[in-house]
């Protein structure tokens, strides 16, 4: 039965943008505990921590993101472990989102200068104080608009997902134009969709950005 | 008059390149040392070694009665008896002046939150920057910035402080002021060695001179005596020009 694309339909569809959210944020969280401490290791660990991480990082980054989903989703039955779809999204936009903002962050501890380290030692501090003392807050400050910037790369990269069947936006409109035959209007709700989440964030992205130059040339 | 810092035989080497082939210095309370020398002499190498920030290879240095001999020592409770000012001042910029000189009393001996005012109004008043107390780093003339710099050493009531050619980084117009405060310090008594290009002060403030050559103590004296009568070919080669 053909239905017409109506409210029936944009409340589908809100009800996937639920999903494209809530798997971001699922996204971002687990990703960002993990992507930190990786960040640390990678930037203040000794080499046998260091070059695991690196080799992670860098396989992850080198990967498509859809093949880390279908190795989640298909990949790992072959070893017995069923996920549905819901987990093995999760699982793969966690690799994928630690490995980035991994990356990410390692550059911003390593962007404030070694002479804050040795400022730092030189009044007595211990590493770990001057870390979270010094070092950490100079470093948020910088990754602060990197860091939105890649939420957004998260909240579109969710809709690879659709591809093993997980309903969240973009299946849900594909799900809709299956039964309403009207692609246009369809796909062009679910694009103002990710643009109604995404664009205030790259606005938001882009004005940290530019606040941080301008603090970091201020005087 | 006690001894302030002993160095014996200390040697460092960057690679195979031998930067300190053997220093020798004795620094009694109170003095003021100027160590002075060609770029690349090893003068500043050897501050950083006085307070940990560089490993050394061989020797001793006892300090305010600790000893940092060879491999990692108790390095923590030397630097809380040992000051250090760098060329580039390195305040933390996300913090106010105020914040940069509680922050290692604060955390590294564990100063009550009630006394922090009284510190700050303590150490600012020795450089002349009590109305400086709420600014950032970035709203300060390099100058200020120093001299923020040397407060924040002296929260730590260090009994040793050192000058890493604290005044190259700055504007010949600023270098009066942060010159100054340091020769306040001095006349406290306050034990300090400078490594300094400012000869005209050296010869002025330091009550004794290190002249620093190829890795070694080439000549040491009272200030007058290095400037007024230099023994060595190679120190008054290095002094003429700059006392013209």
């Amino acid at each position: 039965m053909i239905q017409d694309f109506g409210t029936d339909g944009v409340i589908f569809l809100a009800r996937g943008l639920m999903w494209t959210l809530g798997l971001s944020v699922a996204t971002f969280l687990c990703g960002g505990i993990l992507g930190l401490i990786f960040a640390l290791g990678r930037s203040l660990g000794p080499r046998w921590i260091r070059l695991p991480i690196a080799t992670y990082i860098e396989l992850v980054q080198a990967t498509p993101l859809l093949i880390v989903v279908f190795l989640s989703f298909y990949g790992l039955p072959f070893f017995g472990l069923y996920l549905p779809p819901l987990a093995a999204a999760s699982l793969a936009l966690t690799l994928y989102a630690t490995a980035f903002l991994a990356d990410i962050w390692r550059g911003c501890i390593e962007a404030v200068p070694r002479t804050q380290w040795e400022a730092s030692e030189a009044l007595g501090l211990s590493g770990p104080e001057t870390l979270r003392h010094v070092i950490m807050p100079q470093a948020i400050r910088i990754s602060l608009g990197p860091t939105v910037g890649f939420m957004v790369q998260i909240v579109k990269n969710t809709s690879v997902t659709a591809l093993i069947g997980f309903v969240e936006l973009t299946r849900a409109g594909q799900l809709l134009n299956n039964q309403t035959f009207q692609p246009f209007h369809v796909f062009i709700t679910v694009a103002l969709m990710y643009f109604a989440i995404c664009y205030p964030m790259s606005l938001w992205s882009e004005k940290l950005k530019e606040k941080r130059n301008v603090d970091s040339t201020a005087h | 008059m006690s001894t302030a810092l002993h160095i014996e035989g200390l040697k460092k080497y960057f690679g195979a390149h031998e930067v300190l082939k053997g220093v020798d210095l004795e620094v009694a309370s109170g003095d003021v040392i100027a160590v002075i020398g060609r770029s690349g002499s090893g003068k500043s190498t050897m501050l950083r070694c006085i307070n940990g920030l560089e490993p050394f290879q061989q020797g001793r240095i006892r300090i305010a009665g600790h000893v940092l001999g060879e491999g990692p020592q108790n390095l923590r409770v030397l630097r809380t008896e040992v000051g250090m000012v760098f060329q580039s001042y390195n305040l933390f910029p996300h913090l106010t002046v105020a914040e940069n000189i509680t922050l290692a009393p604060r955390v590294v001996r564990k100063l009550p939150r009630a006394r922090h005012d009284e510190l700050v109004d303590k150490v600012l008043s020795r450089v002349g920057l009590l109305d400086k107390k709420h600014a950032y780093p970035d709203e300060l003339s390099g100058g200020q910035q120093q001299r923020v710099a040397i407060a924040r050493s002296l929260a730590m009531e260090p009994r040793v402080m050192l000058f890493d050619e604290v005044t190259s980084a700055l504007d010949p117009e600023l270098t009066g002021e942060v010159l100054k405060a340091i020769q306040e310090l001095a006349e406290t008594g306050m034990t300090m060695v400078l490594v300094t290009h400012e000869m005209g002060f050296a010869r002025q403030v330091a009550t004794k001179t290190v002249f620093m050559h190829h890795g070694r103590v080439w000549e040491s004296g009272p200030s007058e005596e290095i400037f007024g009568n230099p023994q060595t070919d190679e120190l008054r080669a290095f002094i003429e020009p700059n006392l013209k």
